[in-house]
């Protein structure tokens, strides 16, 4: 479960988040939707521990990240947005290494390295050294990593971004399976991801939480039933104010 | 400890899959060979505790080639986003500092321990004092030792090793040459006695000298420790800061 209170982070007179607050229960997958610079990648750093807020703050399985950080991170399994690897290592060398971190040793990291290359189909290129991978298994590798220690939590950050349509679809039903049993929040700019994987989503813009709901319900806030339609009205300020 | 055994393995791994490490240590041995045999006068000399004849170069190629070996540890971890990954592991940032570290540091290790035919052919040639060459060994290290963390300290401010390696053989020449006997001379033509102490402390001779003489003076320990640790604390404090 992951409860997000008043979540802020401002830089300077700048407000990347501002007052964000919601909830994620286990079972439930919450698509974080928004435009660029909309605050989706700083919230999802704070929730894993990676940057400070500057108020408020984020529980994992009940584990406050800024008093027992490291109770909350070994509950999250995390995929960074550009799913950033190291280049010198094999995959398989890769992932025995988080294995590591994440405390699993003997049998345990065996069984979990080769069930988190199974469920990312990296059998082909388990072998191989990661600065030879395509950007596909260069994700999947990111994505092995975060499913390892079968976390309660998954905090992915644009799971499908640079993936052919085969490998989203994979990654797609891959997220609706998970999403059974473990708590999960993935932004994205595909609103087709909203239906495809979505129990709920949130818009932000701006910092703030400006729509939140099942797919349905924020389809119902349009007369022409569009989520498209619903984003543009919501975010176009920011665009227009942007290009200002 | 287990996660900075973790992180040292990695590291070292790292270090010796790519040429990095091979190409530094062969420079090391053959110049440091060739300036013993050449300039050092080995043979003509009978310097058998190897303090002028070997020991002598040693601050002026780890000033060039310390920074080369821990040039990447945290510049390559932020070009390549890999902080964000190791930020959102279950570990204390200090443990990955000091498992960095540490495999900088055996790498240099590893680089002296090969120099081990010179001893065995002062023994052979003559009646060295071991404990004074071992001594002269240790302070070599040290010496070592402090580029290094100097070296970490301004990887973790720039994500360009370039960077990194041009201000730490700037900040380690610095230290080397601000001690060196010619330069003191010359100083010391300014009558400035505070300026000329302080610079004598600050740089590496006095304390790397005293060792090869075979002294263990406690002031020496107390410089090398302190400049290690205040430079691995600035290295978390820098890190802790880019992710507040």
């Amino acid at each position: 479960m992951i409860e997000v209170e008043n979540l802020t982070k401002n830089f300077g007179a700048k407000y990347a988040v501002n007052d964000l607050s919601f909830t994620v229960k286990p079972g439930e997958v919450l698509g974080f939707l928004g435009p660029n610079g909309a605050g989706k990648s700083t919230t999802m750093r704070m929730i894993t521990g990676f940057i400070t807020p500057s108020s408020g703050d984020a529980k994992v399985c009940g584990h406050s990240i800024i008093d027992e950080p490291y109770l909350a991170k070994a509950k999250i399994g995390y995929l960074p947005e550009s799913a950033p690897l190291y280049n010198d290592m094999t995959v398989v060398g890769f992932l025995k290494f988080c294995a590591d971190v994440r405390n699993l040793s003997g049998s345990a990291k065996k069984e979990a390295v080769e069930r988190a290359i199974e469920t990312c189909f990296l059998q082909n290129v388990a072998k191989q050294s990661i600065d030879t991978l395509s950007k596909g298994y260069r994700h999947r590798t990111c994505l092995a990593q975060s499913l390892l220690h079968d976390p309660d939590v998954l905090i992915l950050d644009e799971p499908t971004d640079g993936l052919d349509p085969n490998q989203k679809h994979e990654v797609r039903q891959l997220i609706k399976r998970l999403g059974q049993t473990k708590t999960i929040l993935f932004s994205t700019h595909i609103l087709e991801e909203v239906d495809a994987s979505c129990t709920r989503a949130v818009i932000v813009d701006r910092g703030r939480i400006v729509a939140d709901g099942t797919p349905d319900e924020l389809k119902k806030q349009m007369p022409s039933g569009s989520l498209h339609d619903l984003f543009r009205q919501l975010t176009t300020h920011d665009s227009a104010h942007s290009a200002a | 400890m287990k996660h900075i055994w973790t992180i040292l393995k990695r590291e070292l791994v790292s270090y010796f899959t790519q040429p990095t490490a091979y190409a530094i240590i062969l420079i090391f041995l053959v110049i440091s060979l060739f300036f013993n045999f050449a300039f050092g006068s080995f043979m003509l000399a009978g310097d058998a505790n190897l303090e002028w004849s070997f020991l002598f170069w040693h601050p002026w190629l780890y000033m060039l080639l310390a920074p080369a070996v821990s040039m990447k540890l945290w510049s390559d971890e932020q070009r390549n986003g890999t902080l964000e990954l190791l930020g959102t592991f279950p570990i204390p940032p200090w443990t990955a500092i000091i498992g960095k570290y540490l495999a900088a540091a055996t790498v240099w290790l590893l680089a002296l321990v090969l120099t081990f035919p010179l001893i065995i052919t002062v023994n052979y040639l003559g009646e060295p004092d071991n404990w004074r060459i071992f001594s002269g060994y240790l302070g070599s290290y040290l010496t070592c030792c402090v580029f290094l963390a100097i070296t970490m300290l301004v990887s973790a401010c720039t994500r360009d090793q370039v960077v990194c390696l041009i201000v730490s053989v700037a900040v380690c020449t610095f230290m080397v040459i601000c001690g060196y006997e010619a330069a003191i001379r010359e100083l010391a033509k300014f009558r400035l006695d505070f300026l000329l102490e302080a610079l004598t402390a600050l740089g590496v001779w006095d304390h790397f000298r005293s060792l090869t003489r075979g002294l263990f003076r406690y002031q020496d320990m107390v410089w090398f420790g302190s400049i290690i640790i205040t430079c691995l604390l600035g290295t978390s404090a820098i890190l802790s800061a880019k992710r507040a």
